[in-house]
């Protein structure tokens, strides 16, 4: 107990910094993955090409992506944006699938109503499509928000601090109470995350609480 | 005025679904579109509006070649209703009605007002302004369907089976008030439907198409029962033509006869001692409204909503044959009840009257018209 007394703000700023390296990575690849959800609905063809492809960026070993990082974009190794880049391709790769189907469950009277009424294409996105395909959208992110939690504390291996550093902290020393605290924050984190798109998503779809059970 | 001018359309895996369509759809007409499933009315529909564009031939708004046009411009002023009144589930009531006057860019309070006002016109409480689609029913959402299709006021409405979704019942009120307010609005309507029976309740003429949307016959409705062009029209015009047709024949001033009526709450005795030997009594409300019939021998005590014998439908002394006829048919007393334009009692008509107007107008047509020039 002591030790985390003594090492609570050391701890409070570790999670900032998780907080940061697997919640942005959620926006930016929330962002990517809306452009490509659609494409994949629009052209027939690309379905299968942009699922399939992104479907295997999330077999990369984390481990491996994160070190080669550099080598792509040309950054440090420390650099912690190798991490947000890596983990926006985990997210990316979790959404793209979501976003197109939840676009393709928009019912097809309600976008043929749409486009008989004038709106142009991208009109009908913003204002039809996507708010409609919010509730599995949100699923998606749901999903991608406790796996990027969990995923980013392997970055600790490559020396970005974050939660991961306390395990392999831990572990150097051959001590317990820093790997206990670090998965009790990792889970409450994964907790406050997905409580947090819940309540996000009940904020802009008040349409879906009058849903008569039917 | 919408004019097909030699329309096809060819769908890429070679399916004819519209063939050379001439047609025109008059300016503040209904126009119904009927035919079998598959004959391309939905396609024709669609082309109007440019969400399915034609492969030949030109289609012409008013003088307005619709090609010219720019198709999310050309579709805010064209109303569409479809048959699942695709609403936007994440939109009020009011927000799905102002759609297009907020992409006209009108200001939010008077896209508002309007809405209400439509709702109201459609007839919905403005209560329902703020529900979401789920929370109606089915007829109401078509209600909603038909008020966001009028929100921009657009001179022409294009509706793709907007009524068969719902119940028999739900159908038949939503196309009177559709009647109503077409009445009122003198909208140019393309209306598609299956249902021969409504195409000839609601058209003002009937565009009949055979399956590769082919026009087969267009007409008004009565030419349409009374002289179906072949087989295939005859035959799609379906049964009890020669009935339906008395439906569009104004009923003659026929000789009404009066009959002794009682009230609710008269006494049996009463009844009896004033219809004599007739079996059934007319019963009528204070403003001499009919209710009802009432058999004479069998009213007990006083004479009660409950007893009433509901079955027979009036008929109105400005109605049809066919209404007439029906009153007579359906009267227990065998006696159909007619009444004035303010729906008090006139008086009663037997079948054999109604049937013989319906023989003097017969020849009377006949000796109007030159033999031989019957077929068209
Ligand atoms: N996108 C398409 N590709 C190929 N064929 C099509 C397409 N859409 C419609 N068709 C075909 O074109 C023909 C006409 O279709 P359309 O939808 O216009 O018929 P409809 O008269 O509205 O029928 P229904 O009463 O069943 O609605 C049908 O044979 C249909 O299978
Ligand atoms: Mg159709």
């Amino acid at each position: 107990m002591s030790w985390s007394i003594d090492h609570l703000p050391a701890v409070l700023s570790l999670i900032g910094r998780h907080v940061y390296l697997a919640g942005l990575p959620l926006l930016l690849g929330l962002l990517i993955a809306v452009p490509l959800g659609w494409l994949a609905r629009r052209y027939r063809v690309l379905y299968p090409l942009l699922i399939a492809g992104t479907g295997l960026l999330y077999t990369i070993p984390s481990l491996a992506l994160f070190i080669l990082m550099p080598i792509f974009i040309g950054t440090r190794i420390l650099d912690p944006v190798n991490v947000v880049v890596a983990m926006t391709i985990y997210t990316v790769a979790l959404l793209v699938r979501t976003v197109a189907d939840g676009l393709g469950a928009v019912p097809d009277s309600v976008n043929q109503a749409a486009t008989a009424m004038g709106f142009g294409r991208v009109r009908r996105l913003f204002m039809v499509e996507l708010p409609l395909a919010v509730p599995v959208i949100s699923a998606g992110l749901r999903v991608a928000a406790v796996s990027n939690v969990s995923i980013v504390s392997v970055a600790a291996i490559i020396g970005v601090p974050q939660l991961g550093s306390l395990f392999t902290d831990g572990f150097r020393r051959n001590f317990m109470e820093p790997i206990l605290v670090g998965v009790i924050a990792c889970v409450l984190l994964a907790l406050v995350f997905d409580l947090a798109i819940i309540a996000g998503t009940r904020l802009i779809t008040p349409w879906q609480r009058t849903r008569r059970a039917a | 005025m919408i004019r097909f001018d030699s329309v096809s359309k060819e769908y890429p895996d070679g399916t004819v679904a519209v063939g050379g369509l001439e047609m025109t759809a008059p300016t503040g007409k209904i126009t119904v579109l009927v035919g079998p499933s598959g004959c391309g009315k939905t396609t024709s529909l669609r082309m109007i509006n440019r969400m399915i564009e034609p492969t030949s031939g030109r289609i012409w708004i008013d003088d307005r070649d619709t090609t010219t046009m720019d198709a999310a411009e050309l579709r805010r002023g064209i109303g569409y209703v479809i048959q699942q009144a695709g609403l936007f589930p994440h939109r009020t009531v009011a927000a799905n009605i102002a759609t297009v006057p907020m992409l006209l860019g009108w200001d939010r309070k008077k896209a508002r007002a309007r809405a209400l006002e439509l709702l109201e016109r459609v007839g919905l409480p403005t209560s329902f302004a703020d529900r979401y689609p789920s929370q109606l029913s089915g007829g109401q959402q078509q209600r909603v369907g038909v008020a966001r299709a009028l929100a921009a006021d657009p001179p022409v409405m294009l509706m793709d089976e907007p009524f068969s979704a719902v119940d028999p019942v739900v159908r038949d009120q939503l196309q009177d008030e559709f009647l109503r307010l077409q009445g009122d609005l003198g909208k140019t309507i393309v209306f598609v439907t299956h249902d021969i029976d409504e195409a000839i309740k609601l058209g003002d003429q009937v565009a009949v198409l055979r399956v590769g949307g082919k026009l087969a016959q267009i007409a008004e409705p009565a030419r349409l029962l009374g002289h179906p062009v072949d087989d295939f029209v005859a035959d799609f015009v379906g049964r009890d033509r020669g009935y339906r047709g008395l439906g569009f024949q104004r009923a003659p001033k026929l000789p009404l006869a009066a009959e002794t009526t009682a009230r609710l709450g008269d006494s049996a005795e009463q009844v009896r001692a004033a219809a004599g030997t007739e079996p059934w009594t007319l019963v009528v409300d204070e403003g001499r409204r009919p209710l009802g019939w009432v058999n004479t021998e069998q009213v007990a005590g006083t004479v009660s909503s409950e007893v009433l014998h509901r079955g027979g439908t009036v008929a109105s002394t400005n109605g049809t044959l066919r209404n007439l006829l029906d009153a007579a048919l359906s009267s227990p007393a065998r006696r159909g009840v007619v009444v004035d334009e303010d729906g008090t009692f006139a008086g009663t008509v037997l079948a054999h009257q109604v049937l013989d107007a319906i023989e003097s107008e017969r020849a009377a047509a006949a000796a109007a018209q030159p033999a031989g020039s019957a077929a068209r």
